[in-house]
């Protein structure tokens, strides 16, 4: 069936089964491999995009029911290498990603977060990322990237 | 998945119809236990059946002395209603801890009260505050909802359109999670009224239930010290990887004490 919404901004119109999750649309037929599928099961976090403006795990909605909203991916957090969106400049700085499989997810978990609360603290961002699961850093660092990033955030608002 | 016919349909009667006299038809609310179900092929719909397109499920609101939460309201927006706040915080809490915040994003509180998972939270506050759930064709007592795992007295094609929860004097829920999951290894809920005290257990029976004992206990005196002697029947309660069933009823009593001290706080 057709569908259409908004992606990062740009109007898109496409065709899909039913039964696609909207992570496959994201990334086999709109080919934005930012999106990251980790376990599937709506465990990891990897897979973390914006719709209508709320975190959710892409791989665990219908791309039918991103009909006529909104989608973000990392994509959209910055047009280009040399505009990147202040959480992902703290990201950066602070070491907050090692092999980067969960950054996507993490990433837009933290910014959906610092839309809620634009001051979170250290116990906030912990809680916050529930459902996002990290293999590498021990999650210091992407709480240190958060914080960092939340700031930033605040100061360009 | 298999695939399907996917319907949006954009009117209640309209749900109805697509799902009346149709065994192959589901319906889907926020997904966040259908979707897996369906990707492990255990579930396999010739037809899903959209809710979210369904007007006037999704509000929440004060009828009388009744706190009315529509069906599809999802549970990051009662977590957040100033009004559930402010009315029941144990339930804005409850739901505040339910899964993750993307699971709370989608997940709605008729999809889980619906699918009645032995472990999900919404179902212990439910048969607590001795709430009634509204249906498409009738109103039925919480007491009378839950039945047995993954089942309810709903009958095929038939929708939870609302709850209505009384307001106790007092409530609070406690549970222990499971850390990777957030389900409840065991989950308490207490509610007080005027007349009687309701303790209800998720997590760690097949279904939820009831705890008398507890109640009896508990309404000769209101506080976490009359549970001190008190213990649970393990023998009707669930062992699996995560916990055996002595543990379980340990953590009943643990989480009872805990969610009637905090009941006493927040009162």
């Amino acid at each position: 069936m057709q569908i259409s919404f908004s992606l990062n901004d740009e109007p898109v119109t496409v065709d899909v089964d039913p039964s696609t999750l909207l992570s496959d649309l994201i990334r086999e037929q709109l080919s934005l491999t930012g999106t990251h599928v980790g376990c599937d099961t709506s465990q990891c976090g990897a897979c973390v995009v914006h719709v209508n403006g709320d975190s959710v795990k892409s791989c665990t909605m219908l791309a039918v029911s991103a009909d006529g909203g909104e989608v973000r991916t990392v994509e959209g957090l910055s047009k280009s290498d040399a505009d990147l969106h202040p959480m992902q400049i703290a990201f950066r700085e602070n070491h907050g990603l090692q092999c980067g499989f969960c950054t996507p997810g993490m990433l837009m978990s933290a910014i959906d977060l610092v839309k809620n609360n634009p001051d979170p603290n250290e116990a906030e961002i912990r809680e916050w990322l529930e459902g996002n699961i990290c293999r590498c850093t021990g999650y210091q660092n992407i709480v240190k990237s958060i914080i960092a990033g939340a700031a930033a955030m605040r100061a360009a608002s | 998945m298999r695939s399907f016919n996917y319907h949006k349909p954009d009117t209640l009667d309209a749900a109805l119809a697509l799902l009346s006299g149709n065994d192959e038809a589901l319906p889907i609310a926020g997904g966040m236990t259908l979707l897996p179900t369906m990707k492990q092929r255990l579930a396999a719909p010739e037809d899903l059946v959209d809710l979210s397109g369904l007007p006037g499920l999704a509000d929440v609101a004060m009828e009388g002395d009744i706190l009315v939460i529509g069906a599809m309201t999802r549970h990051a927006d009662v977590a957040a209603s100033p009004l559930v706040k402010e009315k029941l915080p144990a339930l804005a809490n409850l739901a505040s801890r339910i899964g993750d915040q993307q699971v709370r994003h989608r997940g709605t509180i008729g999809g889980s009260i619906s699918n009645n998972d032995p472990a999900a939270d919404y179902p212990a506050a439910v048969l607590a505050l001795n709430a009634e759930i509204v249906t498409s064709k009738r109103t039925i007592a919480a007491d009378d909802f839950f039945v047995a795992m993954f089942e309810t007295a709903l009958e095929p094609g038939e929708l939870v359109t609302a709850i209505r929860f009384p307001l106790p004097e007092v409530a609070a829920y406690m549970k222990f999670a499971n850390p990777a999951s957030r389900y409840a290894l065991a989950g308490v809920f207490v509610a007080k009224t005027t007349s009687a005290v309701r303790v209800a257990v998720t997590g760690a029976g097949p279904s939820v239930f009831r705890a008398s004992d507890i109640e009896a206990a508990l309404a000769e005196s209101f506080d976490a010290t009359a549970l001190e002697r008190i213990s649970i029947d393990a023998s009707e309660l669930m062992s699996d990887i995560h916990a055996d069933n002595e543990y379980r009823a340990n953590l009943v009593m643990v989480m009872a004490r805990r969610a009637v001290a905090l009941a006493q706080q927040s009162g």
